[in-house]
């Protein structure tokens, strides 16, 4: 045992894939710890916002003001509202009103913006100008307002009784505030999603979901397989023809077609995540059945098994410890083979629609089939649906490389 | 001769594997005799269904045709009791020691095993250890040594003299022994020979030697049954057989012995 447990960690292969596993489990623990916020609560108004770090502007204004004098920092504020697409088409405006092109020079933002205030004219004709076009040039004439000011912002509340507003302070332009001592500010690593959740907390409960879902499946697809064929390997006979005749019946119907029927007749209504794991788990134990049936056969008729006979031990007995042992390694290879389809099978399951009912638990699936309900795939809302598929692919393939590796292990023909 | 016990008989016991066109019939209407405490031999070439027959014997595997004999009674063995019963009487040493114990168990089960078997289940631990050193002492092997070891890490002669050591504790009237001595070197064969002999002498049981060496089975036997191809070709005392054969086939297995002071004789072959 010990010997074994030696020899497996120091497959490469292993240990990677395990180390991954564990890095996704020890998140999926810790992070609901360190930031206990509820994964499904709408923060955000409107959809997809992009990740970063959000500071509250209301708690920025108050917060204590310091002076920094940087050099770049006015260019970067015309920069942030002036692209350099935008100056290429106020270029193209005034070329076109009747500017000759070489008295504009579009690095220069003062003199362009001269030229631009002196000539725009939202009503002028340009020859082929479309309607779009023109209405880009008035919002962008309306965004330049000011953008060349030097005087300070007011800061005015409104007088309750009056209406009137009253100064109350002025904001510089070299004016900073620490963002440590912004009261409110919220990073968002991921973003949010549709409805305005914040992804990555929606991320670490739905793995931890997923998960979940795929160690019932697993674990209930194995134990069906194994015990049926424990069955229907050791005792043989009428009972091995039963077996084998059910099975090869649900190999013979692919088994995601009956998942989803299984899904859809079960309603939304009683569609739980435990519930969709069960109806996983029993859709998927059939080759499990046959694999294991496969390798009691062979180990029937060994020697120690005839000693176990002689000695009087009952059938039950012979099994657990004459035969199960034996196998106990490809067991749990199969195990961990049926966990990580049985995530993948979530997965699939969600994004048609047929998913764990959406009200209560986010799973991976279920965040696929939102970013797909709301297009994200469409809008280029990467952070929506790329960190899920990311989640989906490392977890099945740590899983699939511990596979491997316990493969090579048990299977010392297959070492490189 | 007379008034000795017919301890195990069978009447046109047979075998058959498969169906149609690959059918096998490793034993094919079989009939013997084995008398109470005599030590028999089967002999035969690989494949000429010794082992199945033995199989057969230990009710490991359910002859196709034929009854099978116990005690002049009919072997009954249809439930999980009466094959404990059976399995009281009857015992086997197999071919390979390496692949006849679960690696799992430690070797103090596989004693424990038989002495539970014969029913010290609530026999005091200091006694239990007590019957197992006993067993152990009888094939030279220390139980203080082995207990708490795995059966791998024993040599073959050992895992083999560990075999004898259960016979001894389990003192089954019939002993079938399937080739004990082939995975073994030359040394510790004799060993084993002597102390199965002494076992039989010691509990007064019937011992089946199944063996492909016509030379083991006149060393040892009391009687010889000759294999061929499922069927039982000759059968009588040692002596007979050996020394007066009838059959050609038993000729050629006494000419294949090879002998040191002679030209081997490889035309039969």
């Amino acid at each position: 045992m010990k010997h074994t447990l030696h020899q497996i960690f120091h497959s490469g292969k292993f240990v990677l894939g395990f180390c991954i596993f564990i890095v996704i489990l020890l998140i999926v623990m810790v992070y609901p710890v360190l930031f206990p916020y509820p994964p499904l609560a709408i923060i955000g108004q409107g959809t997809f916002f992009a990740p970063g770090i959000y500071v509250n502007a209301y708690d920025s204004v108050h917060a204590p003001k310091y002076t920094l004098n940087l050099e770049d920092a006015a260019a970067k504020r015309i920069a942030s509202r002036l692209s350099e697409d935008d100056r290429v088409a106020m270029q193209e405006w005034l070329v076109g009103y009747g500017i000759p092109q070489g008295e504009i020079d579009i690095n220069d933002t003062a003199q362009l913006l001269g030229l631009w205030n002196t000539h725009y004219d939202p009503k002028a004709q340009i020859p082929g100008l479309t309607n779009a076009k023109r209405n880009y040039y008035i919002r962008l004439d309306t965004a330049l307002e000011g953008l060349l000011a030097t005087e300070d912002a007011v800061i005015a509340v409104k007088n309750p009784e009056t209406g009137a507003l009253e100064a109350q302070g002025t904001i510089a332009q070299s004016d900073y505030v620490n963002v440590g001592q912004v009261a409110n500010v919220r990073f968002l690593p991921l973003g949010t999603d549709n409805f305005g959740r914040d992804i990555l907390t929606q991320l670490v409960a739905a793995t931890r979901v997923s998960l979940q879902i795929g160690f019932v499946a697993g674990i209930i697809a194995t134990l069906i397989g194994l015990t049926l064929g424990l069955l229907a390997g050791y005792i043989g006979g009428l009972v091995d023809d039963v077996i084998m005749f059910i099975t090869n019946l649900f190999t013979v119907i692919p088994s995601f077609v009956l998942l989803i029927l299984i899904s859809f007749s079960i309603g939304q209504e009683r569609r739980g995540a435990v519930t969709v794991a069960i109806v996983i788990g029993f859709t998927s134990w059939v080759w499990t059945t046959r694999a294991v049936r496969a390798q009691v056969v062979s180990l029937r008729n060994r020697d120690h098994v005839n000693l176990s006979k002689l000695s009087g031990h009952s059938i039950v007995h012979i099994i657990l410890n004459d035969i199960l042992p034996y196998i106990a390694s490809y067991v749990v290879m199969a195990l961990i083979l049926q966990i990580s389809s049985g995530i993948l099978s979530e997965a699939g399951l969600s994004i048609l629609g047929l998913g764990p009912r959406t009200t209560e638990v986010p799973t991976l699936g279920l965040m696929m089939n939102w970013a797909m309900i709301y297009q994200a795939y469409v809008l280029g809302k990467w952070w929506a649906y790329l960190p899920v598929l990311i989640t989906i692919a490392l977890i099945t393939f740590s899983m699939n490389l511990m596979n491997t590796g316990l493969d090579q292990v048990f299977n010392p023909a297959l070492r490189d | 001769m007379a008034d000795r016990q017919v301890c195990l008989s069978g009447t046109g016991l047979t075998k058959v594997f498969g169906f149609g066109r690959q059918k096998t019939v490793a034993v094919d209407h079989v009939d013997f005799k084995f008398y109470e405490s005599e030590v028999v031999s089967i002999v035969g070439e690989s494949g000429s269904g010794k082992t199945t027959l033995a199989k057969m014997l230990l009710g490991l595997l359910t002859p196709t045709e034929g009854e099978i004999y116990f005690q002049g009674q009919k072997r009954d063995i249809s439930t999980q009791r009466k094959r404990k019963e059976y399995w009281k009487n009857i015992q086997a040493i197999f071919q390979d020691p390496f692949s006849s114990y679960n690696i799992f168990n430690k070797i103090d089960a596989v004693l424990l095993d038989c002495i539970y078997m014969r029913g010290g289940r609530r026999l005091p631990q200091a006694q239990k250890v007590a019957l197992m050193t006993e067993a152990c002492g009888f094939v030279n092997l220390k139980f203080e040594e082995l207990t708490n070891k795995y059966p791998f890490e024993l040599s073959g002669g050992q895992m083999q003299r560990l075999m004898i050591a259960r016979i001894f504790l389990l003192k089954p009237k019939i002993l079938i022994a399937d080739e004990p001595t082939s995975m073994i070197d030359a040394c510790s064969r004799a060993t084993i020979l002597d102390m199965l002999m002494q076992l039989r002498d010691e509990i007064g049981m019937t011992l089946i030697f199944i063996t492909h060496d016509i030379g083991l089975a006149y060393y040892v036997s009391d009687s010889v049954y000759i294999m061929e191809r499922g069927k039982i070709v000759e059968h009588g005392s040692a002596d007979e057989v050996i020394l007066n054969p009838k059959e050609a086939y038993t000729r050629r297995l006494i000419s294949d012995v090879p002998k040191i002071y002679e030209e081997w004789d490889l035309s039969t072959v």
